[in-house]
């Protein structure tokens, strides 16, 4: 076959109708390369844990920035308890973990092999992001009949009861909070030596792009923007609002429970404290920067906004203040954020030959 | 028994006055300009800090003074300096916004930002001890029948309620206070009838901020220990008491401020304190469900 046959229907954008087999594969290419290198990274020691460290918290806020753009970005409600989820898959995952895998003074010896961590991981990643997802609900239901302030309230209410619940929970450390993670990722070292830390926040966080991105553009999916535009049109048009809310608030909290898994074990500590309103705050501040209903833009405000508190962390008490500074200058001058609510390739149309990512 | 129930309603009275007096901030700027607020929690925690500044600084220059003067002089002076922060935050913050005519949504961001860069530039400023606020009036505690209550207490439950008379006179009886309700019914119109519309606003931002201010003082002689974070957790609470009560309706404010303060004192007097926030506000969850625009509010009719 020729590389540029002359019979493909062609798009109003230039694109061409059947993707060619480059843009067919580059996407899976270029998340087989990140690993690779990541692989080699954090083999080689090329790179410092610390560096290593914070491509990790990278790789989370972008699940963070890119769950809660679903909803505030994609619905067009205003969300503000997404550390309420996390704190749910953190803590859901971590008990599990050190449960399963790990021996703890409280969960006594592991009642599983340690070496099955290797296989168990992503799974108690999982379904601390199911247990996080049920959580949604808490969410979901309420928002049938309420929108706007009203359900940011019932947001905010419901980070709140999430960790005042934790904070009630003597088993699992209270308030001192719960740690022992790090037990679960040497078990998965010593199985096989590899940064798997690094590997799984990756993974992760294409995963977590690859769904939205899939769940966002599907005929299903589309529904999600009709009520963003006017939910009344929308159930008119036949889109069932209430499913349609359920399934968004449970994906976005589900995936913001594995975001809070792979924190839980990147930082081998978890405290209810850590999962706040102040960690709400950043995920908002995460998806305007970027802007709304942009999942690109999720993914370069989230790096963006990791290296940021990373350039700014010898500011130490200053920097929750040029943080919030410069949002506020954003909003006076680009309220849209970073890129709109257009994808990078609507922005750099040339960027179309490349790539598909569905 | 009956001591008890008493007791308890005491302190819920009270309890939820402070609760009353930051919701009414909150619901006097929504029902305006339809804005969430988020720095009003810092804003009152400001005001703390303002009343502590200004009552160490007269203690100290004007030694002598009896308690009462320095009080006297101390709440309208915090009052009107927390009302200049409430309104260089609207100047600086909110107006350029809305000149501009961006989303709502960036609004509350902004605030929120707001409230975080007060929140820390205070800890940046004043560092991380807390600030002991100086015993301006004897604290007098009066039994009858079992019941103890001081004169504190009972001074805030009356400023609680002689605020909502004045805040209700203002919104129902005066000329601005008309001009208030009919900004947040037609934002539009109302320019075109010749009413300022930003002196109102203004207007609206000094009576929130200056009961903020008050709150702050109050709750600053009631429990004497100032932090920069003192303002987040019960600002966040008085919101949530605003919406119970239906944000915008000044009533609303007032009752969902005191139906927080009962059930938070109800579940300390049955749970241990530690289920405080989490029983609080799984009942305000339940009681939005149900009634979604809180229990003076209106739904409002969507039209196609």
């Amino acid at each position: 076959m020729s590389s540029q046959p002359t019979s493909v229907a062609v798009r109003p954008d230039g694109t061409a109708a059947r993707p060619t087999a480059f843009q067919r594969w580059s996407v899976p290419a270029l998340t087989l390369a990140g690993l690779a290198v990541l692989l080699w990274v954090g083999q080689s020691g090329a790179l410092t844990k610390y560096t290593q460290t914070v491509i990790m918290f990278m790789a989370v806020n972008v699940i963070v920035s890119a769950s809660l753009n679903l909803v505030n970005g994609y619905m067009g409600e205003f969300s503000c308890g997404h550390g309420g989820f996390m704190a749910v898959g953190a803590y859901v995952s971590s008990v599990l973990g050190v449960l399963l895998f790990a021996k703890d003074r409280v969960f006594g010896p592991p009642l599983l092999p340690p070496e099955w961590a290797l296989v168990g991981f992503p799974l108690i990643v999982l379904v601390g992001g199911l247990a996080a997802a049920l959580a949604g609900l808490l969410v979901a239901i309420p928002s049938f009949r309420t929108r706007g302030d009203y359900l940011a309230i019932i947001t905010i209410a419901a980070n709140y009861i999430v960790i005042s619940a934790v904070e009630n929970l003597d088993v699992i450390g209270g308030s001192r909070g719960f740690m022992g993670m790090k037990r679960v990722v040497k078990a998965m070292g010593r199985a096989w030596d590899l940064p798997w830390m690094l590997l799984w926040s990756f993974g992760f966080a294409v995963f977590t792009l690859w769904i939205l991105r899939r769940f966002v553009y599907s005929t299903y999916g589309k529904g999600v923007m009709a009520i963003c535009q006017d939910e009344v049109a929308a159930e008119i048009m036949s889109v069932n609002t209430n499913r349609m809310k359920v399934a968004a608030f449970m994906l976005s909290s589900g995936l913001a429970g594995v975001a809070g898994g792979l924190f839980a074990h990147i930082v081998g500590y978890v405290n209810p404290g850590s999962f706040g309103i102040l960690k709400s705050t950043e995920a908002l501040v995460m998806v305007y920067l970027g802007g709304m209903g942009s999942l690109s833009g999720s993914v370069l405000s989230a790096v963006l906004f990791t290296l940021l508190l990373e350039a700014l962390r010898p500011l130490q008490i200053i920097k929750w203040i040029v943080v919030p500074l410069l949002l506020i200058l954003l909003m006076q001058f680009r309220p849209e954020g970073i890129l709109g609510n257009r994808e990078l390739a609507d922005v750099f149309p040339g960027l179309r030959r490349f790539f598909r990512f569905k | 028994m009956l001591s008890t129930i008493v007791q308890n309603l005491l302190n819920a009275l009270q309890w939820g006055s402070f609760y009353a007096l930051i919701a009414l901030g909150y619901s006097l700027v929504y029902g305006v300009l339809l804005l969430i607020n988020f720095a009003h929690g810092d804003v009152f925690m400001v005001g703390a800090y303002i009343g502590f500044f200004v009552a160490t600084f007269l203690l100290t220059q004007a030694a002598g003074l009896p308690g009462w003067v320095v009080l006297a002089v101390t709440i309208p002076a915090t009052m009107a300096l927390t009302a200049v922060v409430g309104v260089t935050l609207e100047r600086v913050a909110y107006r350029p916004l809305r000149r501009k005519g961006a989303n709502r949504l960036y609004v509350v961001i902004t605030a929120l930002m707001a409230g975080l860069i007060l929140e820390h530039g205070n800890l940046a400023l004043l560092g991380a001890s807390r600030k002991k606020f100086p015993e301006l009036i004897n604290e007098v505690v009066y039994t009858v029948g079992g019941v103890s209550f001081t004169n504190l207490k009972i001074a805030v439950i009356l400023a609680a309620f002689a605020v909502f008379v004045l805040l209700h006179f203002i919104v129902t009886r005066t000329k601005i206070g008309m001009a208030m309700r009919a900004i947040s019914y037609d934002k539009f119109a109302v320019p075109l009838m010749g009413i300022p519309i930003d002196t109102v606003i203004v207007f609206t931002f000094i009576l929130g901020s200056s009961m903020a201010g008050l709150a702050g003082v109050l709750f600053a002689m009631s429990y004497p220990v100032l932090e920069p974070y003192m303002g987040a957790l019960i600002g966040w609470k008085a919101f949530i008491a605003a919406v119970v009560g239906g944000i915008g309706d000044i009533r609303g404010a007032f009752v969902g401020g005191f139906l927080l303060g009962a059930v938070e004192i109800l579940v300390v007097a049955f749970f241990p304190s530690t289920f405080r926030d989490l029983i609080a506000f799984t009942v305000l969850l339940v009681i939005l469900s149900f009634k979604p625009t809180g229990l003076f509010g209106v739904a409002k009719t969507t039209k196609i």
